[in-house]
């Protein structure tokens, strides 16, 4: 694609359609349509509010914990001996992980709509927790669909969300995974749409989403930026994110867009290979296409149906990614690469063992494509991970794997 | 004049309302549907419509979803849905065909290409889901080229300046969907729809045809007594579940059987409505 990459550029999308290029949109059932709408005026009105951006602010800084730490992983660096590496630490965020910058700006929006009742989706459970959590401070009542098979493998947080107050909705059609739990989400939006506020946990999603969830994660790069201005010295030569729907990784990545000397990673999960067709990445092998309503990369069959997708994490276990993604990738400013199953629970054992920080699966990708990557560069260039949640969600599935009894 | 004109022509005449009548192609068997279909015909229906198995169906209830399901675990593709259209043209050259999808299947078959096999197999409308006024502009162009009519839902929550822009897209006719909800919903509320409908033809001269939520004669005649036809689909493929579920070893005519005595039962009961 011929498109000069100006500053320009980024801040043109998603156009009045939603569209980022040919991607985005609101493909969604006519009974959505005027509550996408009310959406999309409610936050054009509210996102420079300078009354809810300090409301969003102050919930940052005072219940999510706000700024994160950058951390300079030393001993893993020194282990590798190549570039520095950076934890962008938004596990020790209330709740464990990045998702949470969102949900308070949704709820906010909710707020402001007058809507009494809240649904989400998840797939790991770190964004069904993260809503709960929000769900339970502002009064909400709290719907989550989860795929039984999710359910079964993230029961930490499946209990977590209960204890929060909110009910966990058992998806049992199709894969019965996180694409399953947003079909019915949205079925549930549909039936209930007058009282209900949809809090989409990705950047996917029908317009205005993916653009509102990438504002609100957009903190996390914004941080970034400065702290590693202010603490290496310099803008980072590369930023390191995983990517199912995309949400971690457009926040970091978002505030560098316009800094071309910054290289971006987006790391899928390659499952048991990319080969083996056991994987969940959409970007690296799939095709663009329609789902969840939007046009973005999708893992499909030659006659347009959507395809089982495998990870060892939840979390990435999604047939499409955010629409943005599928732009920046056409357009060439990130390289988006894969991490096997096998990689990732090797950096979680590295990273547990050597930083004493223990990364959810899905950061665990992202770290091992930054092991490699930082083996190739020199002392004197810095990486930048998002470290975008905690582990401790996932050491049932780790001992498991390794055919251990806890 | 095209199949639905002339359809929805020869009602008016008759002073009839239309019975649409909606089945997944594949579900519950690929061979068995273009006999299905014929079957529907002679039970009462005018118009058929035809579901295109998708993996994702978001706006379908759980009857609807699971046929879904099984037609694709059948093998049902996009382009078996087509075979099966050109099939059933064989016999009837009278009876209108939707098809009602979503975007994916059509968009990887591609619009033009779509468009033009739907044509040649004798489809007469398509309903897509998924692709309201704001992203339809491609399809459309295909659809007219071939003279395919382009379907559009309006909802209970579509506002009447919303209406506006709709009707001018819309060809055929024009669904309106009686409840908030996914297909299958309960609680249709007749009055409600009375409203809906008298907001649409304030708009536009084209039929009106309503669905979702309608299950039975009774639903289907207060319906029929504001709209010019009712389109009745979870209410069939539930019937012919329960034959299944009842006893498993039920043979294809018998599944078949309960939905054609169902739409037998729904037609009657529109036909003695005082209109």
């Amino acid at each position: 694609m011929t498109i000069e990459i100006t500053p320009e550029l980024f801040a043109s999308v998603p156009d009045a359609h939603g569209r980022f290029g040919h991607f985005g949109g609101k493909f969604v059932a006519e009974t959505l349509m005027s509550a996408l709408s009310d959406l999309e005026a409610l936050y054009a009105r509210l996102k420079d509010d300078a009354a809810f951006r300090r409301e969003f602010d102050t919930d940052l800084a005072h219940y999510v914990g706000r700024p994160s730490p950058l951390y300079e992983a030393s001993r893993l660096s020194d282990a590798i001996g190549g570039g520095r590496i950076y934890l962008k630490r938004e596990d020790l965020n209330h709740t464990g992980a990045h998702k949470v910058n969102n949900t308070i700006g949704q709820a906010l929006l909710a707020k402001h709509m007058g809507k009494r009742r809240v649904i989400a989706e998840t797939g790991a459970g770190q964004h069904g927790v993260a809503t709960a959590t929000v769900a339970a401070r502002l009064g909400l009542e709290c719907h989550v669909f989860m795929g039984e098979e999710d359910i079964r493998r993230q029961s930490l947080n499946v209990y977590r969300m209960k204890l929060l107050g909110a009910e966990v909705v058992p998806v049992t059609s199709g894969s019965r995974t996180l694409k399953d739990a947003m079909n019915e989400a949205l079925r549930d939006w549909v039936t209930r749409v007058d009282d209900t506020f949809y809090i989409i946990g990705t950047v996917a999603g029908p317009h205005p989403y993916p653009m509102l969830v990438r504002d609100f994660q957009s903190v996390i790069g914004r941080e970034a930026r400065v702290q590693s201005l202010a603490q290496a010295g310099k803008l980072p030569d590369a930023l390191v994110a995983c990517v199912g729907g995309g949400s971690n990784a457009i926040g970091l990545f978002h505030p560098f867009l316009q800094d071309t000397e910054v290289a971006m990673y987006g790391v899928e999960a390659g499952g048991k290979g990319l080969e083996t067709g056991a994987h969940a990445a959409p970007l690296s092998v799939g095709s663009p296409g329609v789902l969840h309503g939007n046009r973005t990369y999708l893992m499909q069959d030659d006659d347009g149906q959507i395809l089982d997708t495998h990870s060892v994490s939840a979390g990435l276990d999604y047939p499409g990614v955010g629409p943005e993604h599928a732009w920046l990738k056409d357009i060439g400013r990130v390289n988006y690469v894969v991490a096997n199953d096998d990689e990732a629970l090797a950096a979680f054992h590295r990273l547990t063992r050597v930083e004493g920080i223990m990364p959810a699966l899905e950061t665990a990708h992202a770290m091992a494509y930054a092991e490699r990557l930082a083996a190739e560069m020199s002392p004197d260039e810095h990486i930048i991970v998002n470290l975008s949640g905690r582990g401790d969600k996932d050491i049932l599935t780790v001992a498991a794997i390794e055919g251990i009894e806890v | 004049m095209s199949r639905l004109s002339a359809t929805f022509a020869r009602l008016q005449n008759e002073g009839r309302q239309g019975l649409v009548s909606y089945v997944v192609a594949g579900d519950p068997s690929p061979s068995g549907t273009v006999g299905l279909l014929h079957q529907l015909v002679a039970a009462g229906a005018d118009i058929l419509e035809v579901g295109v198995p998708f993996s994702d169906p978001m706006a379908e209830g759980s009857v609807i979803q699971k046929g879904h399901e099984r037609a694709l675990a059948n093998g049902m593709s996009l382009q078996g849905v087509l075979d099966i259209v050109t099939v059933f043209r064989q016999e009837d050259q009278q009876t209108p065909i939707i098809m009602m999808g979503y975007a994916n299947p059509i968009e990887r078959f591609g619009y033009e290409a779509f468009a033009a096999a739907g044509a040649k197999a004798g489809v007469d409308g398509l309903i897509t889901v998924d692709l309201p006024p704001e992203e339809v502009d491609a399809i459309d162009t295909a659809l007219k080229a071939v003279a395919l009519d382009n379907i559009f839902l309006i909802s209970p929550t579509t506002p009447t300046a919303r209406i506006e822009t709709i009707v001018e897209r819309a060809r055929g006719f024009i669904y309106c969907v009686a409840v908030k909800g996914v297909t299958g919903s309960g609680n249709l509320d007749a009055n409600e729809v009375a409203r809906n409908v008298a907001v649409i033809r304030s708009k536009t001269a084209l039929p009106v045809a309503v669905g979702f939520g309608i299950k039975d004669a009774a639903s289907a005649r207060a319906v029929a007594a504001v709209a010019d036809a009712v389109v009745v689909g979870s209410a069939l493929i539930d019937a012919m579940v329960r034959v299944t579920e009842h006893e498993p070893a039920a043979t294809e005519s018998q599944v078949h059987a309960a939905a054609v005595a169902l739409l037998e039962s729904i037609r009657l009961g529109m036909d003695s409505s005082p209109s």
